[in-house]
């Protein structure tokens, strides 16, 4: 299989090519180039590792890691989205119109992650940065060491939300099971509220930021005391 | 330092008991006196099974040595020749072992990465990302991807020459990383997305995948995402090696780098260190059982730490089967680590040179193990590098004179059969003969190169307790 020359047509059917021809051509497309994505059929790693402003379209469903690492392009997937989609995210925009399997947006610094389904468990875990929008809810564990930015959950999450969390935002519409170690519900200040009206937005959804309520982390586990032995 | 005025207690006859000896006192007294376990750096400090155990057969009537410092004997290496387009040629298998900033001074990192470049070899990024000062030093740069994630940045990984997928340390296997508050400082706590001051517990498990048939899918994906060109490591910490090594070739691994328990770390709790794991030397054998299984011994290259301190045990470690080495207390060492000049400064922290070991602490007077800007700037990298270089040469050099010794005109031309061991538990390890003897524990009596008399019948053994 030739290598695919980045001023060929921007349709690229992956039932006439490999993953990896997608990947490098893409590495090397113009900014602004506009692609297309067809027969997906679940493979790993499609769009990994874009690193500048285009628009990739992906018309079916994908496997682990579609969109890892992306700085810059945005990608939208019409389906499903396995294990770590946009994980390590570092700025553009990924949108699932699915549902996504566990780890999205796993450990990302940027950009916009936006799952109009639900989100499987670990969705934002070790998150440092990113904006994570979840239509549904969440599995268990999510947003488990999450750093730094904003999850938003607008159904209900499972258990073990944000556990160990540090200075990321968590907003949830719906109910939340057992909450994580060290993270606790917080008020919603304007602050949180413009933010949220914000994000809910750029994900095309209307819900009422009024109706979710803001969880964070209680700082009690920042630095080890031995009287916290039973607190994980 | 004030003289001794008692008499040593031994000479009044009494008796130090080896279960409670004085360390296990002061220890159980600290922790009831504070609350608090030993967080510490370094590797294990008991003694245990190593290098030391094993020795060379010179060439003799059978074999033919070659002339030193005359003679031909190479010392290259080429890691990653199995699926990436540029695999590295690194001079010396000697390279510098995974060590972060952070964990490190910004100082210590350049000296690293000077020293490294001088001698064609390779040095390594840690946990936290990849910084100016050792990417701009290092002529090759191998850049953790580990589970914290801390400071990853697809930008960096494009800048490295390869890749360590990192599963664990030989330190603490099942163990994620640690930088306690002291060294957690503005630079820092930015490039870790943290709050300054806190202390840092990394993640012990990757947070995207899980087992050998995730990885090998999150491998695939560096690849795509580097273009197929950067070799790609896998990193464990020495448990169960051959199980792991097994699985890493089967995720596809480019090359594995096995660590065992000497193995230093910049943070660790002192029972994780010296309680979990096994020794480098026990599992070499096993990790070459795995590549040789598999058919691609040589082909996924094996880089052996922990406790790696001369060219010795380059060259035993290589005869056992690695194709590189990789070195880290060794290395902090030469820069200027336990400095004797230093003395008065260690006893003023409650250590003394030749003991420092709480890198932990931020509070190294070296300033190797510490962010204190002040206590860096002691460290001058030309310098510290040009140390380190002389050590890789002088390891490097030494591998060499024992390789002509055993005919060998290229240290990867060492082999097991060059050894013998010195003790018994070595023997059983690597499956070399006790000197001297052909006896090697464990193997059935028809795999003994010596004759074995045929085993009675059971209804004709002696009576037990019977005499002859």
């Amino acid at each position: 299989m030739g290598t695919l020359s980045v001023d060929q047509s921007t349709r690229v059917d992956l039932r006439q090519r490999t993953v990896t021809d997608l990947n490098q051509a893409l590495h090397q497309a113009p900014a602004g180039s506009q692609w297309e994505v067809l027969h997906p059929d679940g493979q790993h790693a499609i769009a990994a590792g874009l690193a500048a402003p285009i628009t990739v379209k992906i018309e079916g469903h994908v496997g682990y890691f579609a969109a890892g690492m992306n700085e810059e392009a945005s990608v939208e997937i019409s389906g499903n989205a396995g294990v770590g989609v946009a994980e390590n995210m570092m700025s553009g925009r990924v949108h699932v119109h699915g549902s996504a399997s566990q780890s999205a947006g796993a450990t990302a610094h940027g950009g916009l992650l936006v799952i109009d389904g639900d989100a499987a468990a670990r969705c934002g875990i070790s998150m440092k940065g990113v904006n994570i929008v979840v239509g549904g809810g969440v599995g268990h564990m999510s947003a488990f060491m999450a750093q730094a930015g904003a999850l938003v959950i607008c159904g209900d999450a499972g258990d073990g939300l944000g556990d160990s969390i540090y200075e990321a935002r968590l907003y949830v519409r719906g109910k939340v099971g057992q909450l994580g170690a060290d993270c606790v519900a917080k008020e919603m200040r304007p602050e949180h509220l413009a933010e949220l009206s914000g994000l809910l937005a750029q994900a095309g959804l209307d819900h009422d930021p009024a109706e979710f309520r803001r969880y964070g982390s209680a700082r009690q586990l920042y630095n080890f005391h031995v009287e916290n032995a039973f607190a994980y | 330092m004030t003289a001794i005025t008692t008499p040593d207690p031994a000479a009044l006859g009494l008796r130090e008991n080896a279960t409670f000896d004085r360390a296990t006192i002061a220890a159980i007294r600290h922790a009831a006196q504070t609350g608090l376990y030993d967080i510490r750096g370094g590797g294990a400090k008991r003694r245990l099974p190593h290098f030391d155990d094993l020795l060379f057969l010179g060439a003799s009537m059978s074999r033919y040595p070659l002339e030193g410092y005359r003679e031909r004997c190479d010392t290259d290496v080429t890691i990653g020749t199995r699926f990436a387009k540029k695999p590295l040629h690194l001079k010396t298998p000697v390279t510098i072992a995974g060590m972060s900033f952070g964990s490190l001074s910004g100082q210590a990192k350049e000296a690293l990465g000077r020293g490294a470049s001088e001698v064609g070899t390779s040095t390594t990024t840690g946990d936290g990302g990849m910084t100016e000062e050792e990417r701009g030093h290092s002529e090759t740069l191998v850049y953790q991807y580990l589970p914290s994630r801390y400071g990853m940045n697809p930008k960096h990984l494009r800048l490295a020459d390869a890749i360590e997928v990192v599963l664990g340390q030989g330190a603490k296997p099942g163990g994620g990383g640690m930088l306690l508050g002291q060294k957690i400082t503005e630079r820092v706590a930015a490039m870790r997305t943290l709050p300054v001051g806190i202390d840092q517990r990394s993640a012990c498990r990757h947070p995207d995948w899980t087992g050998p048939d995730d990885l090998r899918i999150k491998i695939t994906e560096l690849r795509e995402i580097t273009d197929w060109e950067k070799p790609i490591y896998v990193k464990i910490g020495a448990s169960r090696p051959y199980y792991d090594v097994a699985l890493a070739i089967k995720a596809g691994a480019d090359a594995i780098v096995l660590d065992g328990m000497q193995g230093g770390t910049a943070a660790t709790q002192d029972v994780f260190i010296e309680h979990v794991g096994i020794p480098t030397l026990a599992a070499i054998p096993q990790a070459v059982d795995a590549l040789q299984e598999a058919g691609l011994h040589r082909q996924v290259q094996l880089i052996v730490s922990g406790g790696v301190r001369s060219g010795a045990d380059v060259a035993k470690a290589l005869a056992l089967g690695a194709d590189a080495v990789s070195i880290g207390t060794a290395a902090l060492i030469a820069l200027g680590d336990n400095d004797p000049a230093l003395e008065d400064e260690y006893r003023k922290i409650g250590s003394a040179a030749g003991y420092y070991d709480d890198w932990q602490a931020g509070q190294d007077p070296a300033g190797i193990t510490t962010q204190d800007p002040e206590l860096s700037k002691r460290l001058d990298p030309v310098a510290a590098g040009h140390r380190l270089a002389n050590l890789l040469r002088v390891m490097t050099m030494e591998a060499q004179i024992i390789a002509r010794a055993c005919g060998k005109a290229h240290l990867a031309h060492l082999e097991p059969e060059d050894l013998v061991a010195l003790t018994i538990e070595a023997a059983a390890m690597t499956r070399r003969p006790l000197a001297g003897t052909d006896w090697i524990p464990g193997l059935a009596p028809a795999a003994q190169a010596a004759p074995v008399a045929p085993v009675a019948p059971v209804a004709s053994a002696a009576p037990a307790g019977g005499g002859a």
